[in-house]
């Protein structure tokens, strides 16, 4: 390799300035969509025509922005709960399972009843967050506890627990409790339904066809939570300590057994609240197939967010517009498509943080 | 016949890092056969040279010859294939392979099956060779440091280097180790092979090396100067550019009450062995009581179970209170500070900020705590008092520590620890691997507790750090006290006897017996 001039990987020494994570991430999906778009265009397409209908499916109107909102909310909430744990190292790849437990349990205030379905809208819909994030804690409870007592790996039982989760909820669906034989429970009661914007559209004209429910406040609301837990609380520092040194931790005093149970059980509830929310948001029953894989997608939000829970917010919102665009935009490989390349893009980009990169001239004098 | 090319010529290097010229225009030479000390504070740019000479980094600009021919090293591997081997201070091993598997990793040979015992016994083959004897079966975590050390070294010989680079050897030897590694070094000379001797330890490169370069922030001050007519005053002045106090004060006073007092205390090793066989001794306030002994006799793990990290069978009393089998926060609300052996692994956190790191103590209490919140600006303004209090470089509280030199890192800790307000002070080797002038700063805070009162039980493998820091020495052989002595009466020989397995008592025997 004969070249004028070096490309040279320097690493950073120093503490990087807020906005470089800023700017290497909002430059990295612009890239994304800029390469998505030269491969359209080989590919003989209209890449500014798909541009234009990507955006007019997701953010172009109230409604297509509401539907985003909608697949962005169960997103934020398992996006919050992966965060949460892998700020301590915990490799929770379970929220998969922890969201169907979470809406199994939201279910139950329902279904048993647990609470009389004649109670008024805030009881039934308080109780079916709490028995959500109940179900999911406890889903989060056996691999912590596992994990802190035993050292069992937590990437394995949080894994197989999915299907135990899913299975269970099958059981129930399939037999104790189907609709005529389908795979579903009776729709709850309309007093059990997460309230819409829509739900108001005869006193306000504008939100008619606006799907959005009150499982965004919850996500926004869990952001919130989150962030201050992990920056402003005491139990967040410990976290924090934890996830990067767990033998300084140890030395500073801290109980590691039981904080890794918790923060388990922490993300865990996190997870079910986002089930809870698809239930009495969205199907506003409980069926088969209510995730599509959401405890996953989780996973790569986290990641994309580099933990930050604002962000979380941020990339569920992207990632809820892949989602809606993928069923309007035929073949709808090219929501896909788009998602592969930006996560490339974002995780390429790292690189940036962690490198500088300077282009010197070969000095004569070392050939 | 044209004169013999040196095994190493460096000319020119320079290497700049952002911000930063780590190596300004150095030349270096290593003739075959000889060992070549290399002398410099830390971060006076002599592992950054001797990074470039192994193929970790490029060097900016400059010519490497090794051998007469002009070379370039993209990898570490293009090094080894030149037959340089580079002994690192911070090891490259993996903690949970064997020894053997370590000194194979890496290598083309064996390619598929692996004869174990067959290739145990070519380790310890290799060993007998040079004396660097080491369990080949044992798992990297079970070994002292010191045992690490000796693996280190073997892998390089292992892969065939004739010119050995090795990073401050010695600072993680004790007495005898850093003897036995004399002498290896000397065998591996004998045997043609060329030493390079990082190190910052005046008396040993004044024993072991034949010449010397001296390097100061980058620039050499002394280059390949023969060894014989230097002596210590002036290399320490080639090194930090002024002269050095080797000595700290150490004012006269009268111990108070027992503050620590441990009796009959038994614990296991990591391997489940007994590394303590019932060990006794009481610490009073303002006494520095200092731990003596070859590394792995059981020093760690007496700090380990005072601290509470680390089960034990005996007692462990700290004004009057029970700790032995304690947990680490029931030590911490005793009052005990810890300032552990390993400041990376153990003392910090890497990717946390100085304000973090200063308040892992403290962060449950008024004012940074209130059992549930942190208040971040009063973090800050704690970490920033500590920063200035303690002369911690840093550009802000913000950096993460990872950044920071050992030095300053051991200053967080420092500081952290000493701020605490404790009743008594564990303190394992605190200046291990510092620049003099980081070891002197870090042993006046020392004293300057034993003024104010606080018990100090100090463990170290520097000898001469515990006779100007101790008012008493406890040696340590093999999970046992050999004798508690007086640094101001004893000499250095009787504690060589006791660190090989003497006692105190037999000592005035022995020397009976031979006379």
């Amino acid at each position: 390799m004969n070249l004028p001039y070096n490309i040279r990987f320097e690493k950073r020494s120093s503490d990087n300035p807020w906005w470089l994570p800023v700017l290497t991430a909002v430059g990295s999906v612009t890239l994304a969509f800029i390469i998505s778009g030269l491969i359209l265009k080989l590919d003989g397409g209209q890449p500014l025509l798909v541009g234009k209908f990507f955006w007019n499916a997701t953010f172009g109107s109230w409604p297509t922005f509401s539907d985003t909102m909608v697949k962005a909310t169960p997103l934020i909430l398992v996006g919050l709960a992966c965060t949460v744990a892998f700020k301590m190292k915990l490799w929770n790849i379970g929220a998969e399972g922890q969201f169907y437990m979470g809406a199994f349990f939201a279910s139950l205030v329902v279904l048993v009843p647990i609470v009389p379905l004649d109670s008024p809208k805030f009881v039934l819909i308080g109780s079916m967050m709490i028995m959500g994030m109940i179900g999911g804690a406890i889903w989060g409870f056996f691999p912590g506890y596992l994990k802190a007592k035993f050292n069992v790996n937590e990437i394995i039982t949080t894994l197989m627990l999915n299907y135990v989760a899913i299975l269970w909820n099958n059981y129930w669906i399939f037999d104790k409790w189907s609709d005529a034989g389908f795979q579903m429970t009776p729709m709850f009661p309309k007093s059990a339904w997460l309230p819409r914007l829509a739900d108001y559209a005869r006193t306000y004209k504008a939100f008619s066809g606006i799907t959005i429910h009150l499982g965004v406040i919850i996500g926004f609301a869990a952001a919130l939570l989150v962030w201050w837990v992990l920056e402003r609380s005491r139990w967040g520092y410990e976290i924090k300590l934890i996830g990067d040194n767990p033998d300084a931790a140890r030395y500073a005093g801290l109980n590691i057994t039981r904080n890794i149970i918790l923060v388990m059980m922490f993300s865990g509830a996190l997870a079910g609240l986002a089930g809870m929310s698809e239930v009495g948001g969205v199907v506003h029953r409980l069926q088969e197939r209510i995730s599509p894989g959401y405890g996953f997608t989780g996973i790569i939000i986290a990641w994309l967010a580099k933990l930050n829970p604002f962000a979380v917010v941020l990339v569920s919102v992207l990632f809820g517009a892949l989602i809606v665009a993928g069923r309007e935009i035929q073949p709808s490989g090219i929501a896909n498509l788009l998602q592969g390349i930006i996560l490339f893009m974002v995780i390429s980009s790292d690189v940036l943080l962690r490198y500088k990169i300077r282009i010197v001239r070969e000095e004569p004098a070392t050939a | 016949m044209s004169e013999t090319p040196y095994a190493v010529e460096m000319k020119d290097i320079v290497i700049r890092f952002p911000g930063v010229l780590a190596n300004d225009h150095v030349n270096f030479t290593l003739k075959k056969g000889e060992i070549h000390a290399l002398l410099g504070e830390n971060g006076a740019g002599k592992s950054t040279l001797m990074n470039v000479l192994s193929g970790l980094y490029k060097q900016t600009s400059g010519t490497i010859k090794v051998h007469g021919e002009v070379v370039h090293f993209n990898s570490p591997k293009d090094a080894i294939d030149k037959g340089i081997g580079m002994v690192h201070q911070h090891f490259m091993l993996v903690p949970t392979q064997t020894v053997t598997e370590n000194i194979l990793l890496g290598l083309n040979e064996p390619r598929f099956f692996m004869n174990m015992k067959k290739l145990n016994q070519k380790i310890r083959d290799l060993q007998d060779q040079f004396g660097l004897r080491v369990d080949p079966e044992a798992m990297i975590w079970q070994l002292s440091v010191g045992e690490q050390q000796r693996v280190e070294i073997l892998k390089t010989l292992y892969r065939g280097a004739e010119i050995l680079i090795l990073d401050e050897p010695t600072a993680v030897l004790a007495p005898q180790e850093i003897d036995d590694l004399m002498v290896t070094m000397r065998s591996l000379v004998d045997q043609g092979k060329s030493i390079i001797f990082i190190s910052h330890k005046l008396q040993e490169v004044k024993i072991v090396a034949d010449r010397i370069t001296v390097l100061r922030k980058g620039v050499v001050t002394a280059e390949g100067l023969p060894i014989a007519g230097m002596d210590r005053r002036k290399l320490a002045q080639l090194m930090v550019g002024r002269d050095v106090v080797f000595s700290v004060e150490k004012k006269d006073q009268e111990p108070g009450d027992v503050v620590l007092s441990v009796r009959d205390l038994k614990a296991l090793n990591n391997r489940g062995l007994p590394a303590l066989r019932g060990v006794s001794f009481d610490v009073r306030q303002g006494e520095i009581f200092g731990i003596a002994g070859i590394s792995g006799n059981g020093q760690s793990e007496i700090a380990e179970c005072i601290t509470g990290l680390r089960p034990a069978q005996g007692s462990i009393m700290i004004n009057g209170l029970e700790l032995a089998n304690a947990s680490p926060s029931k030590a911490i609300k005793a009052n005990v500070s810890h300032i552990p052996e390993d400041r990376h692994r153990v003392g910090s956190a890497p990717d946390l900020s100085i304000t973090d790191n200063t308040i892992m103590k403290c962060y449950r209490e008024d004012p940074i705590g209130n059992g549930v919140t942190i208040n971040r600006s009063n973090a800050r303004d704690y970490a920033r008092k500590l920063k200035d209090a303690y002369d911690i470089l840093a550009p802000s509280v913000k950096t993460v520590v990872r950044n920071l030199s050992g030095g300053n890192l051991q200053k967080v800790i420092l500081a952290r620890e000493i701020s605490s307000d404790p009743q008594l002070i564990v303190a394992v080797q605190p200046t291990r691997g510092l620049d003099v002038g980081a070891i002197e700063a870090i042993q006046t805070l020392l004293l300057a507790q034993r003024e104010e009162g606080t018990a100090i039980l100090l463990i170290s493998e520097e000898l001469e750090e515990l006779f100007s820091l101790s008012d008493r020495i406890a040696v340590i052989f093999d999970g046992e006290i050999m004798g508690v002595v007086d640094p101001k009466t004893i000499d250095i020989d009787s504690i060589g006897l006791m660190m090989t397995g003497t006692r105190l008592e037999n000592i005035h025997n022995q020397v009976e017996a031979s006379s």
